[in-house]
């Protein structure tokens, strides 16, 4: 027995999270980078590592809905508002133009906007109960555009549309997490107790969320989603399934969207908009339908996006200069912004075609082709 | 000296004394969809421990049957009792968790999943944990973990699956998904288990392994057992009893060897009508 030390000989060791030394060791060396990151990373691409992480558990949240229970919902930036807003209001002041309970404590409004979420979440449920694919996807449409409508004119709420109102004031314990200078005497970057806090949050949601796909709930989610009909002969109770992945995915929302509004300075009430769905729609696309670490690739690669949309303005725009047939003094005819955009219709595209599986098949693929050089398969 | 099958250790409450008096009672069902009678007052009882088989041509209503059973469909009218229960207006979760168990025609398993995970989704109603500890991952969460992945592994054994244990059920030959799927019904630990052509495309030796299966799973665990099938053969030597249906109707409900020689079977098989009607028609 000792000669073969890997060899796993319990079901508890097979059910494990982190199977073999390799991986734990890859793992390590992942959070070890992760929480290094301040240490050497600019304010901006900090900043935007800090929409990552709350993108990283928007994106497990509606991993869990859509690509785990098969729930298509284009509902999502509705419960991050939901989130958003009640950590604003328990943390912001009462001001002459909105309401606020003024506690700043960041243990208390972040699990707070979880659960408003959440129970916005369980309510809205239901409905995906009596609806299935496109129709349900069609009514969480709904859902976003009444709650963009809500927020345009819901003054006391949102500061009113082009004013808005204090983002939720991050203080952990008594600690302002966005106060700026070194810490301990270590030069970092400004938001990097922040940025560590959030990690902290994502880790944990992660590993909850892990938990949460290899149990009984888990499997019942993608028994709801593969086949509805064996689901229920397998004594699974559809409506309960998809209430839960509704209160959970919403509740996961909700805290992405507490800590996305979190790092600004104001909340603008237009934010939460279709376009915020499909956002995390894409995340999960191009990370991996029915994947948690696909959904954290996913959020990563759409989070820096716009770093990657700058520079390749800045290499593009003298390479159209030398294109006769352009107007050489016009330069690259797309800011940063539209390529940005552009770029991330190209991806969604392109993993839809190419790899449907999104950057987790592909990382499969590349493993097992490195698994079996020299051969094919 | 008797040798305890290891299954009959890792499902216990198939063993359990049933309540008296048929396990099945279907009472006069019809079930009609618009103007299409798929089932037309069908009555008939199974007895604890039987193997029911029912048969019939095409569309003769027996699917139909199983999924009044299962509660896919509600009956149009008439009665269902399973295992002492009413189920006629029951729905198919609650009916499962009575102690039924089901296979499809066309293999319903979870493709995306592993036969392992598949076979855990049998033991749902087995795994009495919430939501909220699973994401906590209690130590309660994972005995019971451990304990039905024991059950699930008794039943890999049983089926002889071993190799394709860890494999996604979509990538299996047909024959694997089978058997798969009667696994997956069997890890329910049903009292009653109903069998949808469960050798429908089988080769002689798939079909005599799945043939020792069923046998197996009567004779060791004292399941119940519906069965639907074509193969004329494997019904007459393994039910004890035969229900033949025609165009939703019972025309035969006996011992294989009586149903075999009854002359309204052949004519709804063979659709020879014999020459003493056409005359009376004429």
């Amino acid at each position: 027995m000792a000669t073969r030390p890997r060899m796993i000989r319990s079901h508890r060791d097979a059910m494990a999270l982190v199977r073999t030394p390799t991986r734990a060791v890859w793992l390590g060396i992942l959070l070890v980078f992760a929480f290094a990151a301040p240490l050497w990373m600019s304010n901006g691409l900090l900043f935007l590592l800090l929409a990552g992480l709350a993108y990283i558990v928007g994106a497990i949240g509606l991993n869990l809905v859509s690509g785990y229970a098969g729930q298509l919902s284009l509902g999502h930036a509705f419960f991050l508002a939901v989130g958003a807003y009640t950590a604003a209001v328990i943390s912001g002041p009462s001001t002459q133009t909105t309401f606020g309970l003024g506690i700043n404590e960041i243990l208390v409004w972040l699990p707070a906007a979880g659960i408003t979420a959440g129970l916005a979440g369980f309510l809205v449920g239901p409905i995906a109960t009596r609806l299935r694919g496109l129709y349900l996807a069609i009514v969480t449409l709904g859902l976003v555009l009444v709650g963009d409508h809500v927020l345009r004119t819901w003054t006391g709420l949102t500061g009113g549309v082009g004013f808005g109102r204090q983002a939720p004031d991050p203080t952990l314990l008594g600690l302002d997490l966005s106060t700026t200078g070194p810490i301990l005497g270590v030069d970092v970057a400004r938001s990097a107790l922040l940025y560590w806090f959030s990690l902290v949050v994502v880790i944990l949601l992660t590993i909850l969320a892990l938990n949460l796909v290899r149990s009984r709930t888990g499997r019942a989610f993608q028994a709801v989603r593969d086949r509805d009909v064996a689901a229920e002969i397998m004594g699974i109770d559809l409506t309960r399934t998809k209430l839960i992945a509704f209160t959970v995915s919403s509740a996961y929302a909700g805290i992405a969207g507490a800590m996305l509004t979190m790092r600004l300075e104001t909340i603008e009430a237009t934010q939460f908009n279709l376009l915020l769905s499909f956002l995390f729609i894409a995340m999960i696309l191009i990370g991996g339908i029915a994947s948690i670490p696909g959904s954290i690739a996913g959020a990563l690669v759409i989070a820096i996006l716009p770093d990657i949309a700058g520079p390749l303005g800045s290499v593009l725009t003298p390479v159209f200069e030398t294109l006769t047939f352009w107007r050489a003094d016009a330069g690259f005819p797309l800011d940063e912004f539209q390529l940005e955009q552009l770029l991330y219709g190209a991806l969604l595209i392109a993993f839809v075609l190419l790899e449907p599986r999104g950057l987790i098949g592909l990382w499969v693929r590349v493993r097992n082709y490195w698994k079996a050089f020299p051969f094919s398969y | 000296m008797a040798i305890t099958h290891p299954l009959t250790a890792a499902l216990p409450s198939t063993q359990e004394a049933l309540p008296d008096g048929p396990v099945v009672v279907a009472d006069d069902v019809t079930l009609a969809f618009a103007g299409v009678v798929a089932v037309k007052g069908v009555s008939y009882e199974v007895a604890p421990r039987e193997l029911f088989a029912i048969v019939g041509p095409n569309g003769a209503g027996k699917t139909s049957n199983f999924n009044l059973v299962s509660g896919v469909y509600q009956p149009t009218s008439g009665s269902m009792h399973v295992l002492g229960h009413d189920v006629t207006t029951m729905k198919p979760h609650e009916i499962a968790r009575t102690g039924v168990a089901r296979t499809f025609q066309n293999i319903e398993l979870f493709e995306n999943l592993t036969v392992v995970d598949n076979l855990m989704l049998g033991r749902q109603q087995h795994l009495h944990y919430g939501a909220g500890a699973a994401m906590l991952r209690t130590r309660r969460v994972q005995q019971a973990e451990v304990a039905n992945r024991e059950v699930v592994e008794a039943i890999v054994d049983f089926l002889d699956i071993q190799s394709h244990r860890d494999a996604l059920v979509g990538m299996l030959p047909y024959g694997v998904q089978k058997r798969v799927e009667l696994g997956r019904a069997l890890a329910m630990e049903p009292k009653l288990l109903l069998l949808d052509e469960p050798v429908a495309g089988m080769n002689l030796e798939e079909t005599e392994d799945m043939a020792r299966f069923i046998l197996d799973i009567r004779d060791e665990l004292g399941v119940t057992i519906i069965m639907v099938e074509h193969d004329m053969g494997l019904v007459m030597d393994l039910a004890d009893r035969v229900l033949v249906l025609d165009f939703g109707e019972v025309i035969a409900n006996d011992v294989p060897s009586v149903v075999q020689r009854d002359p309204a079977v052949i004519r709804a098989y063979l659709g020879g009508t014999d020459m003493a009607e056409l005359e009376g028609t004429r």
